[in-house]
C-alpha cells in the first residue's frame, strides 16, 4: 500500500468509523510527528553547542560582562530545550519496539549496536557533563568548567553521528545478509565498517550538523537582531549578532554546495525518491523545476507538469542525476508499484532549497553591511532576521520529510517494507488513541517551550532596562549569574 | 575491523550471558538512580516551599544523567536480544506508552518550576512533578513484572510488583535525601524511608507468596532455587541495614543500602528470566542473542565505554557530595 494509499484507506477508514486511523497509518503519524517535535530540540543542542563552548570559554577567560550575559542567557535555552529534547527522544526509541517491533527485530543486529552506542558513548556525556556546567560553576576549576561545556557539546555532535549511522543504513543498507532466525527474515551483520559507514552516512551527516548549525544561528540572530532593535548601544546582543552573520556567511554557502552534490548521491543511490523530489513520472530527459507554482488546487496535492507553472531548466534534472549528460534518462514514478506521497516529498523539497538560497542572500547582505560596520544601523536588515529567525527550523523539518517519506513505502530501502514493520497486535483504537495523545502531549511542550522563551526575552529586555516585566515572570534559574 | 573479530564465534563462549547481565545491571542502575529521583519526587508532595527548593537542589545537578540509564537499558537490550525488545514493548503497548508519558510530564515538570516566580504556575508544576513521579515508577514496576512472571498486565503479581517499587523508590529518594541534609528535613524522611522499607518487605512478601500459589510460567521452581534465595536474603539483610542504618542517622550508610536492596530486586528478575528471557514466550537467550559479530562488535566499543561511563558518574557524584540547602536552589 503506497503512502498515499494508506492516507487515503486511513481517511476512509475515518469517515467509516468516525474517529479511527488504521494501525500502520497511525504508528506512522505518530512517529513522523514525534520525531518532528523531537529534532527540534535535538537540532537545538546540536546547533549552540558551539556557541555554549564560545561563551563558556570568553566568560571564564575575560572580565567582558558582555559574554556573561551571552552565556547566561543561551545557557538557560540549552538547558531546558536539553530537557525538552531528552523527554521527546525516549518515546521514540520505544516506538521501535511497540510500534514497528518487525523493524526492531529485522534491524536488531544493524541498528542496536548503534543506538547503544549513542547512548552509552554520547547522551551519557551530554547529561553528565551539563550537570556539572549547569551547577558546578563554584565546585570545579575553571579548565574542568570549560572542559564540561566541550564536552557537552561533544555528547551533542556524537549522537548525532550515531543516530545517523543508523538512519543512513535505513537510506543504503549493507554489510549484512539476510537470514532465518525464530521463524522471521533478519538482517545478519557481516560486515560492521560496510554497514556503519554506508554511501549515505557523510552526507547525511554534514548535511544534518550543518543545518543544525543554521537554524540555531538563525534564532540566535533573530533574537540578537530584536535585543538589537530594542537597545542599539547593547554591547552583548551587537557581539552575538555579529557572530552569527559571520557563521551564517560560512554555513549558507557551504550547505548550498553541499546540498547540489547530496541531490546527485540521492540520484544514484535512491532514484525514486530523486524522482518524487521532481515529481519526474515518465521516463526519459528531467527537467529542473527552479520554480513551481500550483495552477489548481489539485497540483497542490498531485503535482504533475501539467498542472504546474513552472519555471525550468531542460535537462537540467537529467545532468545534476548523471553528472554532466543533459540527455541522460531518469527513471520515472510510474516505473515503480508503490510511491512516497509525492506532493510531501516536492513541495517539502521545493521549500528547503528555496529557503536555502534565502539564507545565502542573508549571509551576502549581513556580511556587506558588518564589512561596512554598519550591521546593527539597518532597521530593514534587523527586522529580516527576526521575520527569518524561525525559517533555519522549517528548511531542517522539510529536509527531513524529504529524506524520510520519499524513502516510503520502505523503511529499510529495498529490504524492509514499512507495512510490514509495524506490530501485528496493535489495534486501530490503541494507536489512534496514543497519536492523539502525543498530539496533546508534545503540542503542550512546544507551548511550554515558547513560554518559556518568551519569558527569558522579557527577563533580558528588563535586564537591559528597556521595559519593566512584572516580577512574577522573571526568570530565576540556579545557574544565571547577577551578572548586570 | 572484521578481521580482528571472530565473526562466526562469540568472544567468549558465555558472551550471550554476560550481555544478559550488562542488561541486567543497566536497569538496576536505573531502578537504583533514577529511583531516587522519583522518591524524591513523591517525598516532594509531603515538603512545604521552602523545603521543595532544597529537594530540587538535591537532585537538580544528577537527574538527567540518572533518567540516561533507561535509555542504555533499553538500547543494550535492541542490541543484544532484539527480539525481546520487540515483544516486550509491543506486547505490552498501551502500557510502554504511558511510562513514556509519564517519563515526559516527570522530566519537564521541575525544569518549568524554575522559570516562573508565579506561585500559580509553581504549583501546577508541582502537581505534574508528583503525578508524574508516581505513575512512572508504579507502571514501570507493573511492566518488570509482567515481563519476569509472564504475567498480564492487570494481574496481582504485575501489580504487586509496581507497588513495590513505588515503595522502594520512596525508600532510596528518602536515604538519599536524608544523606544531604540534616534536622527536620532529615529526621522526616527516616520516618517515609522506614515506613517505605517495611511497605516493600511486605509487598516484596505477599508477592512471592502470590507468586508461589499461582506459579505463573512454571516459575515456582526458579523462586526456590539457590540464586533467588539469595536475592531474597540479600533484599532482607539490606533492608535490614538500611532500618538500623535510618535509625543510627548514619544517612549516606542507609542509601547505600538502599542501593543495594534495588540492585536485589532486579537481581531477583535476573534470576526469573534466565534463560528464558521472555516467559510468556518462551523465547531463550541463546535464541535471541545476536549473532556472533554484532555481540563481539557491541562488547568491543560498548564495554570500555560503559566503564568510562561509570567514572563519568563517580566524577559526578563526587563533584556535587556534600550536604544541600535550599538557598542553592
Amino acid at each position: 500500500m503506497s503512502a498515499t494509499g494508506a492516507l487515503i484507506d486511513g481517511t476512509v477508514l475515518l469517515a467509516q468509523n468516525n474517529i479511527l486511523l488504521s494501525p500502520e497509518l497511525a504508528s506512522r503519524l505518530q512517529f513522523g510527528w514525534t520525531i518532528t517535535v523531537h529534532i527540534l530540540f535535538a537540532a537545538l543542542s546540536i546547533g549552540l553547542a558551539p556557541y555554549i563552548v564560545y561563551f563558556t570559554w570568553k566568560d571564564v577567560r575575560s572580565d567582558d560582562p558582555a559574554y556573561a550575559r551571552l552565556r547566561s542567557f543561551w545557557i538557560n535555552v540549552f538547558a531546558v530545550g536539553f530537557v525538552m529534547g531528552t523527554v521527546t527522544g525516549i518515546p521514540m526509541s520505544f516506538q521501535f519496539g511497540t510500534n514497528f517491533p518487525r523493524f526492531a527485530e529485522v534491524s536488531g543486529e544493524l541498528i542496536g549496536g548503534p543506538l547503544a552506542f549513542e547512548a552509552k558513548m554520547a547522551f551519557f556525556l551530554e547529561a553528565v557533563f551539563l550537570g556539572i556546567l549547569l551547577f558546578g560553576r563554584e565546585r570545579v576549576s575553571d579548565r574542568t568548567y570549560v572542559l564540561s561545556s566541550i564536552l557537552t557539546g561533544v555528547g551533542a555532535w556524537l549522537s548525532g553521528f550515531w543516530i545517523l549511522v543508523v538512519n543512513a543504513w535505513m537510506q543504503t543498507p549493507r554489510g549484512f545478509e539476510l537470514v532465518e532466525r525464530n521463524g522471521v527474515e533478519i538482517a545478519k551483520l557481516t560486515d560492521p565498517v560496510a554497514a556503519f559507514f554506508t554511501p549515505r552516512m557523510p552526507w547525511m551527516y554534514v548535511h544534518m550538523m550543518n543545518a543544525s548549525v543554521i537554524a540555531v544561528t538563525l534564532v540566535v540572530a533573530g533574537i540578537a537582531a530584536y535585543f538589537v532593535w530594542r537597545n542599539r548601544d547593547s554591547v552583548a546582543w551587537n557581539t552575538a549578532l555579529r557572530m552569527a552573520v559571520v557563521v551564517l556567511l560560512i554555513t549558507a554557502p557551504l550547505q548550498a554546495l553541499h546540498g547540489d552534490a547530496y541531490g546527485r548521491h540521492v540520484a544514484d543511490t535512491q532514484p525514486q525518491k530523486f524522482a518524487a523530489m521532481e515529481a519526474h513520472y515518465e521516463t526519459g530527459q528531467a527537467d529542473l523545476h527552479l520554480i513551481a507554482i500550483p495552477r489548481s488546487l489539485d497540483a497542490l496535492t498531485d503535482p504533475r507538469t501539467d498542472n504546474l507553472f513552472t519555471i525550468s531548466l531542460p535537462g537540467l534534472g537529467s545532468f545534476l542525476a548523471s553528472g554532466g549528460d543533459f540527455s541522460a534518462e531518469v527513471v520515472g514514478l510510474h516505473e515503480y508499484d508503490e510511491n512516497p506521497p509525492v506532493a510531501l516529498v516536492f513541495w517539502s523539497f521545493r521549500l528547503m532549497v528555496g529557503l536555502g538560497f534565502l539564507f545565502v542572500g542573508l549571509a551576502l547582505w549581513g556580511g556587506n553591511r558588518l564589512r561596512k560596520g554598519r550591521l546593527a544601523d539597518s532597521g530593514r536588515y534587523l527586522r529580516a532576521m527576526m521575520l527569518s529567525s524561525p525559517l533555519g527550523y522549517v528548511a531542517l523539518l522539510t529536509g527531513w520529510y524529504v529524506t524520510e517519506i520519499g524513502r516510503q513505502p520502505w523503511v529499510v530501502q529495498g529490504v524492509l517494507k514499512t507495512s510490514d514493520a509495524v506490530s501485528r497486535s496493535l489495534t486501530a483504537t490503541e494507536a489512534t488513541g496514543t497519536l492523539v495523545a502525543f498530539v496533546v502531549l508534545y503540542l503542550a511542550l512546544l507551548a511550554a517551550f515558547g513560554a518559556v522563551l518568551k519569558w527569558l526575552i522579557e527577563g533580558e529586555l528588563e535586564r537591559m532596562g528597556v521595559r519593566t516585566v512584572d516580577d512574577t515572570s522573571r526568570p530565576r534559574l540556579p545557574w544565571v549569574s547577577g551578572d548586570d | 575491523m572484521t578481521e580482528l573479530l571472530p565473526v562466526d564465534r562469540y568472544l567468549v563462549d558465555s558472551l550471550p550471558t554476560i550481555w544478559f547481565g550488562v542488561v541486567v545491571f543497566s536497569l538496576a542502575m536505573y531502578v537504583a538512580l533514577d529511583g531516587l529521583d522519583f522518591g524524591i519526587g513523591m517525598l516532594y508532595a509531603t515538603r512545604d516551599e521552602h523545603e521543595r527548593e532544597t529537594l530540587l537542589a538535591a537532585f537538580g545537578p544528577i537527574w538527567d544523567a540518572n533518567e540516561v540509564w533507561l535509555v542504555a537499558f533499553g538500547t543494550t537490550l535492541l542490541a543484544a536480544f532484539p527480539p525481546i525488545y520487540a515483544r516486550l514493548l509491543s506486547g505490552h503497548y498501551l502500557l510502554s506508552i504511558a511510562i513514556v508519558m509519564g517519563l515526559v510530564v516527570r522530566g519537564v515538570a521541575p525544569e518549568l518550576r524554575e522559570q516562573r516566580e508565579d506561585p500559580d504556575w509553581r504549583r501546577r508544576c508541582d502537581r505534574l512533578f508528583v503525578f508524574g513521579s508516581t505513575v512512572t515508577p508504579l507502571l514501570l514496576g507493573v511492566l518488570v513484572g509482567s515481563w519476569a512472571f509472564g504475567t498480564p498486565t492487570l494481574s496481582a503479581p504485575s501489580l504487586l510488583t509496581g507497588v513495590g517499587l513505588l515503595a522502594l523508590c520512596v525508600t532510596s529518594g528518602a536515604a538519599f535525601v536524608a544523606a544531604k541534609t540534616s534536622g527536620s528535613l532529615a529526621d522526616a524522611m527516616v520516618r517515609y524511608g522506614t515506613t517505605a522499607t517495611v511497605v516493600y518487605l511486605v509487598g516484596v512478601v505477599v508477592l512471592l507468596a502470590v507468586v508461589a500459589l499461582t506459579n505463573p510460567s512454571n516459575v515456582r521452581a526458579l523462586l526456590l532455587s539457590a540464586p533467588a534465595l539469595g536475592a531474597v536474603l540479600a533484599t532482607v539483610s539490606f533492608a535490614g541495614a538500611g532500618l538500623a542504618a535510618a535509625r543510627l542517622d548514619r544517612h549516606r550508610l542507609w542509601f547505600g543500602t538502599a542501593f543495594g536492596l534495588s540492585f536485589a530486586l532486579v537481581g531477583l528478575v535476573a534470576v526469573l528470566l534466565y534463560p528464558r528471557l521472555h516467559p510468556a514466550s518462551g523465547l531463550t537467550v541463546d535464541a535471541a542473542v545476536v549473532s556472533p559479530l554484532a555481540l563481539n562488535l557491541t562488547t568491543v566499543l560498548g564495554l570500555p565505554v560503559l566503564a568510562l561511563v561509570l567514572w563519568y558518574f563517580k566524577f559526578l557524584y563526587g563533584t556535587f557530595a556534600g550536604p544541600v540547602d535550599g538557598s542553592e536552589a
